[in-house]
């Protein structure tokens, strides 16, 4: 099904004009050496309902978070997503329109974009924010990427290795071939100790970057950290989690310079991990070496308000090699979902939001170590996610098994990613969770901990 | 029909109380934030967003979508972007629960249907490129540059070789050589000849012991298949370098011509455009990555492999860059992109890319007596027009004709695009347009010519707006609401 309106008819008429006999003519100058020989490999074309079928029976083979309860979180959430969204998001007007290159057809592409920016700019209390990036990973890269071009010839980054494990690779990837160095900093209390970042700061350190709350869930010292790295000359990147901004303090508020958040929670689609949003967010002081897309207003020959791009000498499609960055697209249908998310929350809703997750997680927390007695990794103050830690690996992997028979994905396994973490899980709750969920795993929990202990006993 | 009152900003539309209360209640016992989280870090009150209530939400943003144009309602011959129909049926094989609520963490057994789907995307990638291995990681064609780059660094890493050069030709997008410059590369500019083509002579002088890789795009963004393309990677494999192909043109050459057939070590492609993963308003895209085998150890991690249990994820790739982004791509994209290929199959994509080149070509003829096409009387599935006779005859620019274009309701082609062409408007029908549609942009495009400059000056007259100012908006960037800012 190739979509073609032409019919034998057009096509005969098209060719006379072209001046060619047959469609195959149109290729001629493509050299035979080079040309394939034979139809590609491909499998054979589906009807649209035999598509429907297959992809049904695809789909029918995951389990995701529609049918197991999910207390997976590390970086992608459960969070409700209003039907607003998803009904403003496939509007085909905003879904299959391009770049708005021409800002007379596409000013409701402008202005949902420079609303994005001012909510953004809302939400973390800075200056300015892009039209997005790709995800929270890539936004934090070139977050580091900007802090570093703003500090002359500054070029060490301390990061902890409480910020997303995958970020840090993301940060490691993106800096390869470049004179960056990255100095990783250990969290072993579920949190940066601001001492330890204050000796590692030197007049060679660009910036800092801090995860608020962490990679753990654990509430990070962020005013002692940017105190410390202030008083060095560096800059902080935060990358912050949105929801918690309905409870804790801006980071802008704070004096972080640049914030980089993954805008999954803000009614996206878990959908294995992307499309997603790349928030990026800055002072003033470093906007022109913002990358990615900027929505700006401006009037029109009638002096009427309207938005543009603007700042593109910034940009690839003008500076090429000098650009701040190869980024040409702005996931901009993530951006709307985003906004539409915050427009129908309000302040009051995103509080609400923020307050749910962090009774819920606190009451799992409490309810999980009652009943099972996993034990707190950490002692630390958390807001959505927790870190509990069984006996060993293998109690880990049990308890994961008999909680996916009940029904539920227990959280995520650390040793992945922290050889001294093989015995821990970290656990998210969203205002999704119901306490009767909560519950529910809190005794499933117990149950496999309680038959792991008799097998090991056993085995011993 | 402007509705001018709901689409005020948000930001206007904001009244105190007003916003719904879309969550449900507290339903475990609470405890007072001040308890449970240092005062410190506790903000006085929540952000200063907006307070607007859902009916006023779906109004705005309805009308709002209504001051777009879009693939779904006008013709919309973007050069460079592919803007096809995008299949509904995609969407929606895309959006079953069953692929949308999948958590990144969850157990490669409760996956097994996704990544059978991403496994045989990237198989049919491989074959569509004529290479050995695809990665799907990448988040858009300017991050897959990104990330072969970064593969041919790690590449030379290996071999012990210091080669810092990336060649581009003149006609590029101007991702490619910010890419290289990310990448750590320096880019360094190849002509193009009279022809279009890349300047065999230039690439020579420029060939050497620091060429890492030569970036090209074919058909290049002129719209002309390079047919030294052999010859090209011939030269560049002996001065040691890697073949680079930017996969941007791809929707002309499916089933036709092979990259790797062409000698091209790796390329990208962009499934937002070729495979008709809608382009939504400027993303999500994706950004694939084929290479041959002697560069798939350097793909990265994780990989979706396939084992006697099932379906797996590897990341155990020592000589691996690493990861590109977070989780494993854009899923939602890809799931379209497969759905596609599987619609379509070997013969439908091959006529996918005949159709495309005839509409481009017959399109081409229509207008080449009105606007001049320099390069040529003939192109693959897009070409360049000049609007320089017309500005030095009548002192219309391409930006005044692509301007008036909007008017009778076309949305223009890419205009001073590519740069080696003055006053160009670039323009790609692509295969989805009738033959209807096609008459119907020539005969306007004809009249426009004919229309008085100063309309055309003023130019557009219909749509919401006039030209907007950009100088000012960029001298004096006002990039976000402000409660002082008064609405002019």
């Amino acid at each position: 099904m190739a979509y073609l309106p032409q019919s034998d008819d057009d096509i005969r008429q098209m060719l006379e004009v072209i001046g060619v006999s047959s469609v195959d003519g149109l290729f001629d100058h493509i050299p035979q050496e080079i040309r394939l020989r034979g139809p590609l490999k491909l499998p054979a074309a589906l009807s649209e309902a035999a598509l429907q079928q297959h992809m049904e029976a695809l789909a029918a083979c995951n389990s995701g978070t529609d049918r197991t309860i999910s207390f997976l979180g590390a970086g992608c959430y459960d969070h409700f997503i209003p039907a607003v969204v998803d009904f403003i998001a496939s509007r085909s007007e905003f879904y299959t329109s391009y770049t708005p290159y021409q800002p007379e057809v596409s000013q409701g592409n402008l202005q949902a974009l420079f609303e994005y920016q001012t909510l953004i700019t809302q939400l973390f209390g800075m200056d300015a924010a892009n039209a997005g990036m790709y995800d929270g990973a890539t936004a934090a890269a070139e977050a580091v990427l900007m802090a570093i071009a703003a500090q002359n010839g500054k070029r060490k980054v301390l990061v902890p290795e409480s910020l997303h494990p995958e970020y840090r690779q993301v940060l490691r990837t993106y800096t390869a071939n470049v004179d960056v160095s990255i100095t990783v900093l250990p969290t072993p209390g579920g949190r940066v100790d601001a001492a330890a970042i204050a000796k590692q700061l030197d007049s060679k350190t660009a910036c800092v970057v801090i995860q608020q709350p962490n990679f753990f869930g654990c509430v990070e010292p962020i005013h002692d950290v940017i105190q410390a790295a202030h008083a060095a000359g560096a800059l902080v990147v935060a990358v912050v989690d949105p929801i918690s901004m309905g409870l804790l303090k801006r980071p802008g508020d704070l004096g972080a310079d640049l914030v980089a958040a993954e805008g999954q929670p803000l009614g996206i689609p878990q959908q294995w991990g992307g499309p997603f949003l790349g928030i990026l967010a800055c002072r003033e002081q470093v906007l022109r070496r913002m990358p990615g897309r900027l929505a700006g207003q401006t009037t029109d020959r009638q002096g009427r308000r309207c938005w543009v791009l603007t700042l593109q000498t910034r940009e690839q499609h003008i500076r090429r090699e000098k650009a701040t960055s190869n980024i040409c697209t702005n996931q901009h249908l993530m951006a709307i979902r985003a906004a539409v998310y915050l427009a129908l929350l309000g302040p009051h809703g995103l509080r609400k939001a923020a307050i749910l997750c962090l009774n819920k997680a606190h009451y799992a927390a409490r309810v999980f170590t009652r009943d099972s007695g996993l034990l707190p990794a950490f002692e630390g103050p958390f807001f959505k996610e927790f870190v509990l830690k069984a006996e060993s690996p293998a109690e880990v992997a049990r308890i994961q098994e008999r909680a996916f028979e009940a029904g539920f994905f227990a959280g995520v396994p650390l040793g992945t990613w922290y050889p001294d973490l093989q015995d821990a899980i970290l656990f998210a709750v969203t205002e999704r969770r119901t306490r009767e969920e909560i519950d529910a795993l809190s005794q499933c929990l117990a149950c496999a901990r309680r038959s792991s202990t008799a097998a090991e006993r056993l085995v011993r | 029909m402007k509705n001018r009152q709901a689409t005020r900003l948000l930001f206007e539309l904001s009244k105190p109380g007003s916003a719904e209360d879309i969550l449900p209640d507290c339903d475990v016992p609470e405890e007072p934030a001040e308890s449970l989280l240092p005062g410190e870090l506790l903000a006085d009150q929540p952000p200063p967003l907006p307070e607007v209530s859902e009916p006023q939400v779906v109004r705005h943003y309805v009308n709002l979508s209504q001051w777009n144009m879009s693939v779904d309602t006008h013709f919309y011959p973007l050069g460079s972007c592919t803007m096809k129909y995008n299949p509904k049926r995609n969407d929606r094989a895309a959006n079953l629960p069953g692929f949308v609520n999948l958590h990144p963490y969850q157990p490669e057994a409760t996956l097994q249907g996704l990544l059978e789907c991403l496994y045989r995307l990237e198989q049919m990638l491989a074959e569509i490129a004529g290479m050995d291995a695809v990665t799907l990681q990448p988040a858009a064609g300017a991050q897959g540059e990104l990330t072969a780059l970064l593969i041919a660094a790690a590449y030379y890493r290996d071999r012990g070789e210091k080669r810092t050069q990336v060649l581009i030709p003149d006609a590029a997008h101007g991702t490619n050589p910010a890419s290289a410059a990310m990448a750590g590369f320096h880019a360094v500019e190849v002509r193009s000849d009279h022809r279009g083509m890349v300047d065999l002579e230039d690439l020579t002088a420029k060939l050497d012991s620091r060429t890492a890789v030569f970036m090209i795009t074919n058909p290049n963004t002129l719209g002309l298949f390079d047919v030294n393309i052999r010859r090209v990677a011939d030269l560049v494999h002996a001065a040691g370098g890697l073949v680079y192909l930017d996969g941007a043109n791809m929707n002309a050459v499916l089933g036709i011509v092979r990259p790797g057939d062409c000698g091209a070590d790796m390329m990208h492609f962009n499934p937002h455009k070729t495979f008709s993963g809608p382009h939504g308003g400027g993303g999500p895209g994706a950004g694939p990555v084929a290479v041959n085998q002697h560069l798939a150890d350097f793909l990265p991690v994780p990989r979706i492999i396939s084992a006697p249990g099932g379906f797996r994820l590897d990341s155990d790739r020592p000589k691996s860059i690493g990861r590109v982004r977070s989780f494993c791509g854009n899923i939602g994209v890809l799931l379209r992109a497969y759905a596609y290929l599987r619609t379509q199959g070997a013969e439908g994509l091959r006529q996918v890319s005949e159709r495309a080149v005839l509409n481009a070509n017959y399109l081409l003829q229509r207008v080449r007596h009105i606007i001049p096409v320099p390069h040529g009387v003939r192109c693959m599935h897009e070409f360049v027009a000049s609007a320089l006779k017309l500005k030095a005859s009548r002192n219309l620019s391409a930006m005044d004709l692509a301007k008036r274009l909007l008017d009778y309701g076309f949305h223009a082609p890419t205009v001073y695009f590519p740069l080696i062409v003055r006053e160009a408007l670039m323009v790609e029908p692509t295969e989805s347009e009738t033959k209807e549609t096609l008459d119907a942009f020539a005969e306007v495009l004809f009249r426009i010519t004919e229309e008085p400059e100063e309309l055309l000056h003023e130019a557009p007259h219909t749509t919401p707006i006039s030209r907007p100012d950009e100088v000012r908006a960029a001298r004096n960037p006002i990039l976000k609401w402000t409660p002082q800012a008064d609405s002019v």
